[in-house]
């Protein structure tokens, strides 16, 4: 079980330059079923034992994909994630970093349009079901099954959270790392319903940082919707006050953003929250125990 | 990134908006002068720096009670204001004690102000859009009114591929108050600052205040634009209106380098992929008792020579006592971070002990290349022993040091 990717999901990747072919391969190695590539104008070549397609479409029809992870830089990612929308991929996870904002108010729009296409990223570390499919950057070694789901906007702190539980022998059911862009298309609560809906997962981690509300409206879903135990980490809690967007960037956020406020509203929606980083495996390990 | 005043209202102009007339001038005599073509009776001085609270700003070493935006009634004034400007730098409660130097001031016409109205623009992460923002009280306590009030202030959401439709812009501009032939001035206004967010990839397009003139004029009297950094390479023209000098030189060194840095004031310099574990290194940091003296985070996909530049850059800090590694390696491959430090060593040389934690993709080759490097390292297993490790090399005595620092062993 898990959530979003199991071991029959079927995964592309768009972009298969040298990091999109690094971390194929990688996700291969894992036991993902990564079937294929796409490269505009290489399209009926092969690239270490991957079939390369021009279009996504072609991609599909040949290879029955349903997932893709998107290497495709900056200026064209936005195009590619619509492409990949178009030919009915059902999970897009958009790895690429620096996509202008812009791009991704269009797209995001667009998938209003389309339920059923889920977008993870971008500017993220992608998704994995331990011992089933990996679709992204993370390294796979760290994670073990288990029970323990990970939802983060960061990428390396997630890492060091999974690391932990690992460790202190914790499996994780799925983890999903959000991405750290001001506009995507996969937010807190959208992964704390599935999670909560999904009998693998017994316990859920949940990684924040300063700066948006996102934080503060998962606080609002978890004291409404979420029976599983909750434990939380925001960094930068010690970060110096940001350099300010101007007045419109402290409108609009109100009182939220900052790590006080993101801790407090968790708190009251009964979340534990780990108070240093280190201590986020020891800290679920406490929960679970006690529950038991 | 950020531009000046005076270039804002240039954009804005150009997008359609009615401004303040104004000038631009380089040194005292261009001020006069374009004291002269305003009518030569009255104009307002505006030094041109990034930073906000130039109003209420002071000029450092000057003893003239000068404000960064001042009023002059006479030639002879013009002069001296803009000599002041052109001299000392400004001091604001955001440009920290030592000031900003002031390369340009705007010399504007003095309008006489009958109302003042709050316009701005920015991405709403919640709705996931760009939405504009009004207020009828605008002015400089706009974030007072916002906290105190948030019902008063007015937000409709627009797209980039329709923009702010002509009935929302008249819907505001009504509901801000507007008046009679005011009614389309503002809609033009309204328009215009929407028109300039979406075709220059702004990230905050804002107008505080808007004017409404004794004689009837809708004007923008002061205008900030930031624009979204990832989207400057579809616009040369954008690059153009940069001002190096405005920029914190480590910090500027950085981004051409394509790293993220923040300078902050303690003494433990880290270097750490990804923000977010940045930003948890510096708190563990904090929560074993020491100061991080920065946030650098090299990202994915650095380089060897990234990363190498990285070290320059954190070790270009005098008050750095130790460095702190925090590397766990994703899409960054550890043993590229180990032939970095490796490769600093060598070039820059660590003055300071040097705290390592490797975990991650290629980690067992990353170890491997420090070990056999040779270099007197402080491995760290995990991230509260990179954290304490790190915090007692930086408050060790000056004989312990010696014994920590990176050479070659002994």
């Amino acid at each position: 079980m898990g959530i979003l990717v199991d071991r029959h999901t079927r995964v592309i990747t768009q972009g298969m330059g040298k990091a999109g072919l690094f971390h194929s391969q990688q996700c291969r190695d894992y036991g993902t079923q990564l079937v294929g590539g796409v490269t505009p104008g290489k399209g009926g070549t092969m690239k270490d034992g991957f079939p390369i397609f021009h279009t996504v479409h072609e991609a599909v029809r040949k290879t029955g994909a349903d997932a893709s992870m998107v290497f495709v830089p900056p200026a064209a990612a936005a195009d590619a994630i619509l492409e990949a929308a178009d030919a009915g991929i059902r999970l897009i996870v958009a790895i690429t970093e620096g996509i202008p904002v812009l791009d991704m108010v269009r797209v995001v729009e667009h998938l209003r349009q389309r339920p059923e296409v889920r977008l993870v990223g971008p500017n993220c570390p992608g998704v994995i079901t331990p011992g089933e499919c990996k679709i992204g950057i993370m390294p796979g070694y760290i994670h073990r099954p288990g029970n323990v789901g990970i939802v983060s906007r960061s990428g390396t702190l997630t890492y060091e959270a999974v690391w932990q539980l690992t460790q202190l022998g914790l499996g994780q059911s799925t983890c999903v790392g959000l991405g750290g862009d001001p506009v995507n298309g996969t937010s807190f609560i959208d992964v704390l319903r599935m999670f909560q809906n999904d009998p693998q997962t017994e316990a859920i981690v949940l990684i924040g940082e300063i700066g948006g509300s996102q934080e503060e409206e998962a606080a609002a879903f978890i004291r409404e919707y979420v029976t599983k135990p909750v434990v939380a980490f925001i960094a930068g809690r010690t970060a110096p006050p940001g350099k300010r967007m101007g007045h419109a960037g402290a409108i609009i956020s109100g009182g939220t953003g900052t790590a006080a406020s993101k801790i407090a509203s968790l708190q009251a929606a009964g979340v534990v929250i780990a108070e240093s980083p280190a201590d986020i495996g020891k800290t679920v390990q406490r929960v679970l125990q006690e529950r038991r | 990134m950020k531009i000046h005043e005076y270039q804002a209202k240039e954009l804005l102009a150009q997008a359609g908006a009615p401004v303040v007339p104004g000038i631009v001038a380089s040194n005292v005599e261009e001020a006069v002068s374009a004291f002269d073509r305003l009518g030569g009776h009255r104009a307002v001085l505006k030094a041109q720096i990034h930073a906000g609270g130039r109003g209420k700003g002071r000029f450092a070493g000057s003893d003239r009670p000068y404000g960064g935006v001042q009023l002059v009634q006479s030639r002879e004034e013009c002069r001296d204001v803009a000599a002041t400007m052109f001299r000392y730098p400004l001091v604001t409660r955001q440009t920290g004690p030592a000031g900003q130097p002031v390369r340009k001031v705007l010399v504007q016409e003095a309008v006489d102000i009958a109302r003042e109205v709050y316009l701005g623009a920015v991405v709403d992460r919640g709705r996931g859009c760009p939405v504009l923002m009004a207020c009828a009280e605008g002015g400089v306590e706009i974030e007072e009114v916002a906290a105190r009030s948030p019902e008063s202030i007015l937000r409709v959401p627009f797209w980039p591929d329709q923009g702010l439709p002509l009935f929302q812009a008249r819907r505001l501009a009504f509901e801000l108050g507007f008046l009679g032939e005011q009614v389309s001035q503002a809609e033009q206004l309204i328009r215009a600052l929407a028109r300039l967010f979406i075709e220059k990839d702004c990230s905050l397009a804002e107008i505080n205040p808007v004017v409404v003139t004794t004689d009837g004029r809708v004007l923008a009297l002061d205008a900030k634009v930031n624009f979204d950094d990832n989207a400057l390479f579809r616009h040369p023209e954008i690059e153009a209106l940069r001002d190096v000098g405005e920029e914190d030189p480590r910090e500027w060194r950085a981004k051409q380098a394509g790293l993220s840095y923040v300078s902050m004031t303690g003494n433990i310099g880290c270097l750490v992929n990804g923000a977010g574990l940045a930003m948890a290194t510096m708190d563990i940091i904090k929560l074993h008792g020491g100061e991080p003296a920065n946030f650098l985070d090299v990202g994915g996909g650095a380089s060897q020579e990234q990363v190498t530049e990285g070290f320059r850059i954190l070790l270009s800090d005098p008050n750095v006592r130790a460095v702190l590694v925090n590397i766990f390696g994703g899409i960054m491959k550890c043993d590229v971070i180990a032939a970095a430090i490796i490769a600093a060593a060598k070039e820059v040389g660590f003055r300071v002990p040097l705290v390592v934690r490797l975990e991650g993709t290629n980690v067992e080759l990353g170890r491997k290349l420090l070990a056999e490097s040779g270099l007197n390292i402080i491995p760290a297993t995990d991230l509260a022993d990179a954290a304490r490790k790190a915090v007692a090399a930086a408050n060790a005595t000056h004989s312990e040091r010696a014994e920590l620092i990176v050479g070659q062993r002994s």
